[in-house]
This record gives structure tokens, sequence and C-alpha cells, in this order.
């Protein structure tokens, strides 16, 4: 049946988006901080993981390995030596900063890698499929970027749950004053929460970057879907990302379908406006924001 | 402007003061704002009179600066005056670009009026969108203003009538003899220009204004004393976009071709944001200064492109870390100036003890003195 197959397809597109959008709801749940060059730091990890298989002949999987470790050092320092400092009383200041950011990034790529499409070659995977029936056909690579998905959600929603770094994330994010007077370092935990936050939006670009291509000025597309994926799952909810990501992958997936296939990624953007309208909380609001 | 609407209220204080209380009133104006008031006519006759003396060229690109003069005050309006950063204006904007086009060759309107009906457009627009984008806050707002941007311009994209995204020519205009367009042009966009200041200028002085100074801070606390935020919010919202639309039309009128890539960019936000954060957040005087700014450093680096863009980035990077206020506020922090009398202040009437106001250098004779 296509029909099936086509939102099969959207769901397994989902997973990507999640990619991108649990460390986007990950930053914001902690520091209250919405990162718009989210989407430009997933992109520049794609270029560094480029960069590093064409330039430096590693291999995909050391090259990817390689990338999320040096994004994780990035998170960390961006944090420490910059964004901390925009942090406080006045709210519009981070989103100038990020805002800054995202141009900085996409432009030094443009000046660096030109406004080249790229790709990343992963080689048979790519195109391998599993045969179900004569319409139905599951690729290897889309459920394997699923899979993963799932997998770091489950890794961001453990460690948050059961360990006592994850502890003091909760801590500084219900109440930062507090946490601070129980002795946690809230600049150590905010610096840490971005640099996991770009492990999972390396992992989502490299993932991007394999499956279509990408240039310098791709980034921003993937914060708008990323951001959708959150609002649609409901802030607060790291699970809710994966199911934003998914209803926002089968609304463009079958919106392309329908409607031909400039308009896919319209039907992304009106089923948010929807569920902004309708259900403004998203599908599993965990907390209040003020 | 009036620079002395509040003196005779302030008199009446004055005149009915006891014997050891210090005189003051509380006022907006002084005496310097009639100056300044002065000079900003003799300035905008000035510019008014470019067109009659100068060279075309000159006419084409001050439209450009009087274009990005209304996109930093409304983009201040928005997120210096109301909390409400955006990064979706270009909706606006290329909803006015694209408005004039229907107005003006759709409609047959004159271009130049048509420049009001493509604002109004936008501004009708922006009416039942923005309650739905006022659910989300903060930084998820800023987003939220820039997916509603990516529709409106993959919409226009796929529109066939105008070219989809090769763009269109605005006929009408075109056909405007060039002795009657170049000028009309630039008085159109002065007109805009000098419009979005008076606009705000006049909001911060209304009842609302007093509000959003109070949203901007606090929005809870402001809805608590009794100021209705979404109202305040919405009108500000559409005041914004109306005054994007003009500036859309204006850029439009002055290119004479639109295209949704061109026209819907969010590059048109970066600019704003670039011009507000460099020449201060929050008033009326920085984003002119950061206009002018931003229009020497687009005169002279644009053609560096990438590099440019880049150094925009670090500049606005650097500044919103440093001096979050921009240039105006380290002026205000270090004179305490403010050209617009937007602020309620405290005036002493005279220093208590003394019958008449010394000069500030007798003042502190005195005090040295005692």
């Amino acid at each position: 049946m296509n029909w099936v197959n086509i939102t099969l397809q959207g769901i397994l597109l989902g997973g990507l988006y999640a990619l991108f959008a649990v460390g986007l709801a990950l930053v914001f749940g902690v520091m209250r901080m919405v990162n718009l060059a989210h989407g430009d730091l997933g992109i520049l990890a794609a270029f560094i993981a480029l960069a590093l298989v064409q330039s430096a002949h590693f291999g995909l999987l050391w090259a990817s390995l390689l990338t999320i470790a040096l994004m994780f050092g990035i998170g960390y320092v961006l944090q420490r030596g910059l964004l901390n400092f925009t942090l406080g009383t006045d709210d519009t200041r981070p989103i100038v900063v990020t805002f800054g950011l995202s141009i900085i990034i996409q432009n030094g790529l443009l000046l660096g890698f030109t406004a080249d499409s790229r790709g990343l070659d992963a080689g048979a995977v790519e195109t391998a499929s599993i045969h179900i029936s004569n319409q139905l056909a599951i690729g290897w690579y889309p459920l394997l970027v699923f899979i993963a998905a799932v997998a770091i959600i489950t890794a961001v929603q453990l460690f948050l749950n059961r360990t006592k770094l994850g502890r003091a994330f909760r801590a500084t994010s219900d109440d930062r004053e507090a946490a601070e007077l129980m002795g946690i370092d809230n600049r150590h935990i905010y610096a840490l929460a971005m640099a996991v936050a770009l492990v999972t939006v390396a992992i989502g670009g490299i993932a991007l970057a394999i499956r279509t291509t990408f240039d310098p000025t791709t980034g921003p597309f993937n914060l708008l879907f990323a951001f959708e994926a959150v609002i649609m799952g409901g802030m607060g909810s790291i699970w809710g990302t994966l199911m934003g990501g998914i209803v926002l992958g089968v609304a463009q997936v079958l919106g392309a379908q329908v409607f031909g296939a400039g308009w896919g990624i319209l039907c992304g953007h009106a089923v948010f406006l929807l569920v902004l309208a309708l259900r403004p909380s998203g599908f599993f609001a965990r907390t209040v924001t003020t | 402007m009036s620079a002395s609407s509040s003196l005779d209220a302030g008199d009446r204080v004055a005149a009915g003061r006891g014997p050891s209380i210090p005189a003051f009133r509380v006022a907006r104006s002084k005496r310097m704002h009639l100056y300044v008031l002065i000079v900003c006519v003799i300035i905008v006759a000035v510019l008014a009179s470019v067109p009659l003396w100068s060279q075309v060229g000159t006419s084409r690109t001050l439209v450009t600066l009087f274009g990005l003069v209304a996109l930093a005050q409304m983009w201040n309006l928005l997120g210096g005056f109301a909390g409400l950063i955006s990064v979706g204006q270009q909706a606006y904007i290329g909803i006015g670009a694209y408005g004039l086009w229907l107005l003006a060759d759709e409609f047959h309107l004159h271009p130049f009026v048509a420049v009001i009906g493509a604002a109004a457009l936008a501004a009708l627009v922006a009416l039942p969108i923005a309650p739905l984008l006022f659910r989300l806050r903060g930084g998820y707002f800023a987003i939220g203003t820039w997916v509603f941007a990516e529709i409106t311009r993959i919409v226009v994209s796929n529109i066939q009538a105008t070219g989809g995204g090769s763009g269109i020519t605005i006929i009408s205009a075109a056909r405007i003899p060039f002795e009657t367009r170049i000028p009309g042009t630039y008085w159109v966009g002065l007109t805009v220009a000098v419009g979005s200041v008076l606009i705000v200028y006049f909001l911060l002085r209304s009842k609302i204004g007093l509000g959003l100074t109070a949203i901007r801070d606090n929005d809870l606390a402001a809805q608590s004393s009794g100021v209705n935020v979404f109202r305040s919010k919405l009108i500000v919202y559409v005041i914004a976009a109306f005054g994007c639309g003009a500036m859309g039309a204006v850029v439009a009128l002055n290119l004479l071709f639109i295209q949704p890539s061109a026209s819907f960019d969010i590059t048109w936000t970066a600019f704003a944001i670039f011009i507000v954060v460099i020449g201060g957040f929050g008033s009326i005087e920085g984003p002119l200064i950061g206009a002018v700014i931003f229009f020497a450093l687009q005169q002279t680096l644009s053609q560096h492109g990438q590099t440019y863009m880049l150094l925009l980035g670090a500049i606005a990077v650097v500044m919103a870390t440093v001096a979050p206020r921009g240039i105006w506020g380290l002026v205000v922090a270090r004179w305490d100036l403010h050209l617009f009398p937007v602020r309620r202040g405290l005036v002493m009437q005279s220093p208590p003890e003394r019958a008449e106001p010394a000069s500030a250098g007798e003042a502190d004779a005195a005090a040295d003195a005692s």
C-alpha cells in the first residue's frame, strides 16, 4: 500500500527532526535559553565531518566520532565563554547573540566551503532497504537514523532521571538560585547542557548530511523544523520532541505527495500552526514556562 | 513634538508649594526639547529638498537609508519597547512589496498611494497571526515569527501570477516618468521614515507607551497592575507590520523589481537587529544612530559580501554582550541625555533653601564652601 509506505517514510523522517529538536529542548529546559544558531551548529558539524573525510582522509565513522567530540568541546566553550554572560535579567540578549552567531556560522561556512551543495557518502547503506511486500519497503538508512534518535532520546532521558549530574540539570532548571545555594555551579551545568545539546545536534547534522545534500544556509530550516517539533511535542518533554518530529515528518511527506513537491514543507508549517492554535501546550507538556 | 506641554501643570504645582518642601514638577519636556524639535525640522526640511538639487543616484541611495530607519524603528518598537523579539519582520516587508504590485498593477492604484494600501495589507495579515504567535514566548516567539515569514515566502514563491520564485517587475511604477518617479519615491520614502519615528514617539507618549515599558520589564507584573498586555502587544505588533509593509513597498518602488528570495529575506531582520543593537535598544535615538552607522558601513563594505556579513554578526554579538544598550545607551549612561521627550522625570523648580535655580558651577561652588 502506497500510503502506508509514505506515512512510514514520514515517521522515519521524524526521527531526524527529533535529533535536531532534542538539543533545542534540552538547552531551553535547563537554562530557559533558545539557541537560534542551533540549526547552523548542526550544519557546522556536518561540514567539520566533511572536511575530516575529504582533507584528512578519515573514514566516515571516525570522522563522525571526532566531530561529535569536537562539538562537545565547542558547546562547552561557547556557553562558558560567551552565552553564559548573556543570561540573566534580559530575555532579549541571548536571542540577539545566538542570532548573530547564526549569521557568523553561515557566512563563515560560505567563505570556507562556498555555497555549493555537499553530501556525505555512507556507501551502500544509503540505498539498501528491507523488502516487506511488493509495495512496502523500509530504507535501512532512515530506519537507522530513527533508531539512533530513539536511542539518544532514551539516553538523555535516563541521564536526566537517573544520574547525579542529571539531577543537577533538573535542579538548575527548577530553580536556578536554590540550586546554586546547594552547591551546584550553574555556569558549569549550563556549559555541560550546551555541550550535550551540540553532541545531539552534531549527530543530527551528520545524519542529515548523509541523507540529503546540504549547504551553509541549510541550518535555519532545521532550526525551524526542530522548533516545530519541540512546540508540538510539548515544551519540557524530551520524548515529546520525537512525537513532534514524527507529526512534522508525516505532514511534510504526505503534503508533498498530495499537493506536489513544493508544498510539503508548507504543509508541515500549516500543521504546526494548527497545533499551536488548538493545543498550544503541545502533546506532552511537562513544564509551565514563565 | 510639543516642547512645553506640561509646563503649565508644573507651574501650578510649584505655586502651591510649602516653605520647606523643594518644588518639583513631573515633566517630560524640557527647554532643550524645543531646540531638538527645531533641529529635527531643519534636518527633515534639508532632506526633503535633496531631489531638487542632487543627482538621481543620491536620491535612490538615500531611499535605502529611509527604509533602514523605518525598519529599525519598527523592530525596536517590538523588541526594545514591547519585549517582542521578532526575526520574521521580512514577512511584512515582503507582503508590502507584493502588496504594492497587487494594488498598483492589478487594481490600478497610483503606486505612491498604493504604498499606504500595501502597508495596510501587511497590518491586516498581522492581525490574525499575532494572537497565534503570542502563545509563544521569548526565543520561541522569535522562531515562531520566522516560521510565519517562511510560510509567506513559500506561498508567494508558489503563486504563478507573480512569476513565482523568479520575481516580477512593477510595471505601473516603471511607467511613471523618470522625473516624477525619482523625487516621488524619495518623498514617499522620507515620509515613511519620518512617519516611523513619529508613530513610535506618539505611541510612547500615550498610555500604551507607559504600559509597554511595564510589559518589557515584567509582563506578569504589568498585567496585575492593570495593563492590558495582550491588547498593547497586539497594537504594537500590528503597527510594526504596517511600518515594515510600508518600508517593503518603498524598497520595491525604488527597485521596481520584486522577488520572493529578496523581499522575504531574513537578512532584512539581520540588518534591523544589527542597527538597533549598535545604535541602542529601547530608545528612539538608538535606531537612528544605528541606521546611519549601518548605512555608512553598507556603502563602503557591502561589496565584500560574506566577510561583511561576518563582521556585522561579530559586532552584534560583541555589542549585545558588552554594551547591550548600544551606543545611545552609553550616551545616556554618561550624560543622561534624552533627545525625545518620552520619559517622565522630576524637574526641580529650585534647589532646597535657594530661591533661584543656580547654574551647575555655582551650585558646586556652594557645596564646596559649606
